[in-house]
């Protein structure tokens, strides 16, 4: 209840905006990284002091319990991610493969994605959701587009279509909300606002409130890149430039995630209403068996960790589908720890990619030998991702499994098979990649290894020891969810 | 005059359904730009109406986006974008015209089967007014997956959004934040698919996304 709260959530919107202006400006390349790097500094310094001050919510800006950890976690990897960019495009100004003219298109639009992801996180009001993710589309489908080949247009074009229908859905569920809390709340802003639909959503009509919720399960379920909505993000992944890839897939989709997770809370409200559960439980499944099954067959480097992300997707909103404090509680720290792990992934794959000048599989081998930091980066990440422990996404992955055992055994199986089958080709992927005669370039990596450490120290640190408080507060945002 | 009120508002609305289905069989780039500066027309007079009928002055400032913006400026582009790149010649339909109207039809009937008896506690004007605004999402929706050309799936999409503006009017005091941001978000859209459509020319000397369509999934070497 501070005003230096208040000031604090201004600065999370104002200040990418105002970088993005600049770095359209700035035609050095090398000057507008490194502000990117202070700015995403900066704005990750001012999301962290929002756990000390917090302001009041108003119609438009709200700032709880659950969105804080959200927000610090997205300038956290917008911050890792812009110091990898700046490493990574120094190597694709030198190969030629991006003009300084784009770089500054690209720096800009980096910005105002933080931007929009920063405004869906603080949003209050449905509406203001609808256009940050909006908005947060259209920047994506430009960066993916940026290296203008034959591939990276048809990745966009594919995004932008199916990009747009789930928008489209999305804004006709946002509007059916509405309809069904104008009645209660009344006419005008209140009617949209977060903090107020959650108070009064027990008065909702439920007819209209499920026809909402099936709309936006699909429009924002399009953007988690949930089966069998998910046809643009293999593309969009593996042609767009590497720290897009890191930031699709570590924050864009837990950002559409959260959306869901918002509306699912309203109709966990409503007792007359749909019970949401079961269909993310279907989706969830659906999701993750199909991107298991998919890993096998992966010739593209990049493509396998974005299916890895379908997947791991699929887990999430099986756990919130599921629901109950336990479930929760580790669909929470699943959505944390993949965003990070993910992301330390796609930073090694593109140093990989860029080193060998490929991204095949089949075209790379033995990257223990000839690049050991990138090798066993690759290993301990891979490792993490599948689910091994000491890491991190063990834990959680564990904690779905037995507290889906302990409720419904009979959905455990599948879960547990899907599992195994990523676990499986997952292993199976990283040996022909990193062990074996080497093969390609032998050159060495240019690269900064820190944020690739720093996020992979911090899955491990998970995995073996949560901090008390972390744990407690993780456990009250469960709660809520309900 | 409420009862004048409400036809006024049900024809306008259901005139776009029929423009919507219209615009499932035009098999020239030209006519289908053409039925959808009517269907855009149409918008802006649904909103106009509805802006009158319930006092809310801002719905003006949506309804002269309508007429502006998407049955004026953005058809006009369309066109020259079409000239430009010579690709004023027939459209290749997945489906025929038949079973594409009929797959139409029943999108209308399973938009009203779904709507009516949901909303059945809202008033007769919103009710029909929903209804008619899903029929026009799900035939837009249609044209987006029948066509192959990238221009006739944006004015498919450009349909769809329509819909969307038309159930937003019919949805009393929905603030108007919202109503601006959605035009400005469709003012952005179209311009990611200007600089989409140079882009594919300058490459491909082609729009039709059947030569996008050659690489699907992993390239196999």
């Amino acid at each position: 209840m501070t005003s230096t709260g208040g000031m604090a959530v201004t600065a999370l919107l104002v200040i990418p905006v105002g970088a993005a202006l600049l770095l359209a400006l700035l035609p050095a390349y090398r000057l507008s990284a490194g502000l990117n790097v202070g700015v995403s500094l900066l704005t990750l310094l001012i999301a962290v002091s929002l756990f000390k001050a917090r302001p009041a919510p108003n119609l438009y800006l709200l700032v709880d319990d659950f969105n804080v950890y959200l927000i610090v976690l997205n300038n956290f990897v917008s911050f890792t991610t812009s110091v990898f960019s700046a490493s990574y495009i120094a190597q694709e100004v030198a190969t030629g493969r991006l003009t300084p003219a784009y770089l500054r298109f690209y720096h800009a639009m980096y910005q105002v994605l933080l931007f929009a992801m920063n405004l869906a996180l603080l949003a209050n009001n449905i509406g203001l959701l609808w256009v940050a993710i909006e908005l947060a589309t259209l920047v994506t489908v430009l960066m993916v587009g940026i290296y203008r080949t034959h591939e990276a247009l048809e990745a966009a074009w594919k995004y932008f279509v199916l990009g747009s229908v789930g928008i489209a859905l999305a804004l006709f569920g946002t509007i059916l909300v509405y309809l069904a809390a104008q009645p209660v709340v009344g006419e005008g802003l209140p009617a949209m606002a977060w903090s107020r639909l959650l108070v009064h959503a027990h008065a909702f009509d439920p007819a209209l409130l499920n026809l909402a919720f099936v709309f936006l399960l699909l429009g924002y379920g399009t953007k988690v890149g949930l089966v069998p909505l998910h046809a643009w993000l293999p593309d969009a992944h593996a042609e767009g430039p590497t720290p897009i890839s890191a930031v699709l897939s570590g924050l864009l989709l837990n950002v559409a995630l959260y959306a869901v997770l918002r509306f699912k809370m309203l109709m966990s409200a409503n007792a007359a209403a749909l019970a949401p559960g079961p269909l993310m439980v279907t989706l969830g499944l659906v999701s993750l068996l199909f991107a298991a099954l998919m890993l096998y067959r992966r010739g593209d480097s990049k493509r396998l960790f974005a299916y890895s992300s379908i997947e791991h997707m699929g887990i999430i909103t099986f756990a919130f589908g599921m629901g109950g404090l336990l479930a929760n509680f580790a669909g929470l720290l699943h959505m944390t720890l993949h965003s990070l792990t993910k992301s330390a992934i796609f930073f090694t794959v593109g140093q990989i990619s860029q080193v060998k000048g490929t991204q095949r599989i089949a075209q790379i081998r033995g990257l223990t030998e000839t690049h050991p930091m990138l090798g066993w980066s690759l290993v301990l990440g891979v490792v993490a991702i599948a689910g091994m422990p000491p890491l991190g996404i063990f834990m959680s992955e564990f904690l779905v499994v037995s507290s889906t055992f302990a409720r419904e055994p009979l959905l455990a199986l599948p879960l547990v098979a899907g599992l195994l089958l990523a676990f499986g080709a997952l292993l199976l992927r990283l040996n022909g990649l990193v062990f074996g005669e080497p093969q390609g370039s032998m050159e060495p990596a240019r690269a900064s290894y820190l944020p690739i450490f720093m996020h992979l120290a911090l899955v491990l640190l998970a995995g073996i020891w949560l901090p008390a408080p972390l744990v407690a507060w993780f456990m009250h945002v469960a709660r809520l969810l309900g | 005059m409420p009862n004048l009120a409400f036809d006024i508002a049900h024809l306008l609305a259901g005139g776009m359904v029929v423009i919507s289905l219209l615009l499932l069989y035009q098999d020239r780039l030209y006519a289908l730009l053409n039925v959808y500066a009517l269907h855009a027309l149409l918008l802006a007079l649904a909103v106009g109406w509805q802006a009158y009928t319930q006092h809310a002055e801002h719905l003006y400032v949506t309804a002269a986006i309508a007429l502006l913006f998407k049955a004026m400026i953005v058809p006009a582009t369309l066109h020259r974008i079409i000239q430009r790149l010579g690709i004023h010649r027939t459209i290749e339909q997945v489906l025929g015209v038949g079973l594409n109207m009929l797959i139409g039809v029943l999108l209308v009937a399973l938009a009203i089967l779904v709507m009516l008896p949901v909303t059945a506690a809202a008033e007769a004007l919103l009710r029909e007014d929903l209804a008619f605004a899903l029929a026009v999402v799900l035939l837009g929706l249609l044209i987006m997956t029948t066509r192959r050309n990238a221009v006739s799936q944006v004015v498919g999409f450009m349909s769809l959004e329509n819909g969307l503006i038309l159930a937003a009017a019919g949805a009393r005091g929905m603030p108007l934040v919202v109503e601006i941001s959605v035009a400005f978000s469709v003012l952005i859209a179209l311009i990611v698919i200007g600089i989409f459509l140079f882009r594919i020319r300058e490459r491909f000397d082609s729009v039709d996304m059947q030569v996008l369509d050659r690489f699907r999934g992993d390239r196999r070497q």
